[in-house]
């Protein structure tokens, strides 16, 4: 057991390591809340630029969403860091990482955010357009509204699963949470580093996944 | 131009890379053989004994869900590979990543058959129990198969999840498509093997989000 603690529970190996996981906490943060931001945004204007139904803006639409929800996540982030400067094209290891996790969460948003403004019966659209609003007042203040509301839990879930693969920047060399808890484990050849990460992870995410909980019964579908 | 095709699309490059790519594939498949009935088979476990009468049992099941579906899994990986070792435990890349896959996907499947499980009429069970059948029998020929009907495009858009997830099996060394393409790219000093992997997943994996989008747009729709 004196082993077992001295391995995993290292206190001196923690102490030592703790500012740096702090540290790490702070970038995940920024970096989950700048992927929840951008995604989101950008997955709402394609569905609304989707709604004005030009054939060609959508097919690109449907065919850039489609290839983001093929690829893994991790092959975007390497494409990105490690193919994209032999064309000149050249980003740091953050901007990789939120650029592909914020293109990632924008198409399903962008499939979820459309399925809900399918999903608000036509004749809606037809009695608004009929007092005189015109499409884009329709779109923003009849269909939208509704339609975000129906898009409410199957949006967080897949936010909340974007936002923890946060951890893939570790592979790039992002200072996050899991990066400095890899750094530190191999600096001490101590694993006491990575419970402590993973600690982190526990403290920042149990709460989010028990909001994701809260929000499914919230706004249940009914079925 | 000329330089896109020849540092993404160059086929000399592809000609030399593609053994190391294609053993790749067949390792990405095998992963997916692997943890994808595994995963399933332990969230069906997790999702019969949810439904236990027992309270322990219960919170036991609802606290191994959410510890597991906190975890970013690349957290989760390097935990089993880099920690356990000093336990004395080797399980190899391989069976590290069997293991935390094993973790992660069958809470998520857990959670997915849970909702079915529950979305079946409890007069299912009871008829089914009145006409003789045992509890066992009533929850394997009556409730599962229902259950199982009404959550398909979760279950396949979980199992989409987890075949793009073996792509962090790269980060532990494990031969898969992912770090194949990486190990090609640095041989060949080229980053066409990286997009030429990119495209094999998207082909692989694009008749699934075709059907998904489908199943989606349905879902909403019915709510």
């Amino acid at each position: 057991m004196g082993h077992f603690a001295d391995t995993f529970l290292n206190w001196a190996v923690m102490a030592q390591y703790a500012p740096k996981i702090v540290e790490g906490t702070w970038v995940t943060i920024r970096l989950a809340l700048a992927v929840v931001i951008a995604g989101i945004a950008c997955g709402l204007f394609l569905s609304v630029l989707r709604a004005f139904r030009f054939r060609a803006v959508n097919f690109f639409i449907v065919f850039a969403v489609d290839v983001l929800r093929a690829l893994p996540p991790l092959v975007i982030i390497i494409a990105f860091y490690f193919a994209l400067p032999a064309v000149g094209v050249r980003m740091s290891a953050w901007v990789s990482t939120w650029l592909a996790l914020s293109l990632v969460l924008m198409a399903f948003s962008e499939e979820i955010f459309w399925a809900g403004i399918l999903a608000v019966p036509r004749g809606q659209w037809e009695a608004a357009r009929s007092t005189g609003l015109s499409f884009l007042q329709t779109l923003r203040d009849v269909v939208l509204p509704q339609a975000v509301r129906l898009t409410i839990p199957p949006l967080t879930n897949r936010t909340i699963a974007i936002t923890k693969n946060t951890a893939l920047g570790a592979v790039v060399a992002v200072g996050e949470i899991l990066y400095q808890a890899q750094s530190a484990y191999s600096f001490s050849y101590n694993p006491s580093p990575l419970l402590l990460g993973a600690a982190a992870y526990l403290i920042l995410f149990i709460p989010v996944v028990y909001f994701g909980r809260w929000i499914e019964t919230r706004f249940a579908w009914k079925r | 131009m000329e330089a896109l095709i020849r540092s993404f699309f160059n086929f000399d490059i592809l000609a030399q890379a593609w053994p190391i790519l294609l053993a790749g594939f067949w390792m990405t498949l095998l992963l997916t053989l692997a943890v994808v009935p595994l995963g399933f088979a332990g969230g069906l476990a997790v999702s019969l004994l949810s439904t236990a009468r027992s309270r322990v049992l219960k919170s036991f099941v609802i606290g191994y869900v959410d510890f597991f579906r906190a975890f970013p899994p690349l957290v989760l990986l390097m935990l089993v590979a880099y920690g356990l070792p000093f336990l004395d435990i080797r399980l190899g890349a391989f069976g590290s990543v069997a293991l935390a896959f094993f973790l992660n996907t069958s809470s998520y499947y857990g959670e997915i058959l849970r909702a079915g499980i529950e979305s079946v009429p409890r007069g299912q069970l009871e008829a089914a129990r009145s006409t003789g059948l045992s509890a066992l029998q009533a929850m394997a020929w009556v409730v599962l198969p229902q259950a199982v009907r009404n959550v398909v495009p979760d279950l396949i858009s979980n199992t989409l999840e987890v075949i793009k997830l073996t792509s962090i099996a790269s980060v532990v060394a494990l031969p898969e498509l992912l770090h194949a393409a990486r190990e090609a790219q640095a041989l060949t000093y080229n980053a066409t093997p990286i997009i030429a992997a990119g495209i094999i997943y998207l082909v692989c994996l694009w008749p699934l989000v075709r059907l998904l989008s489908r199943f989606e747009h349905r879902q909403i729709a019915l709510h």
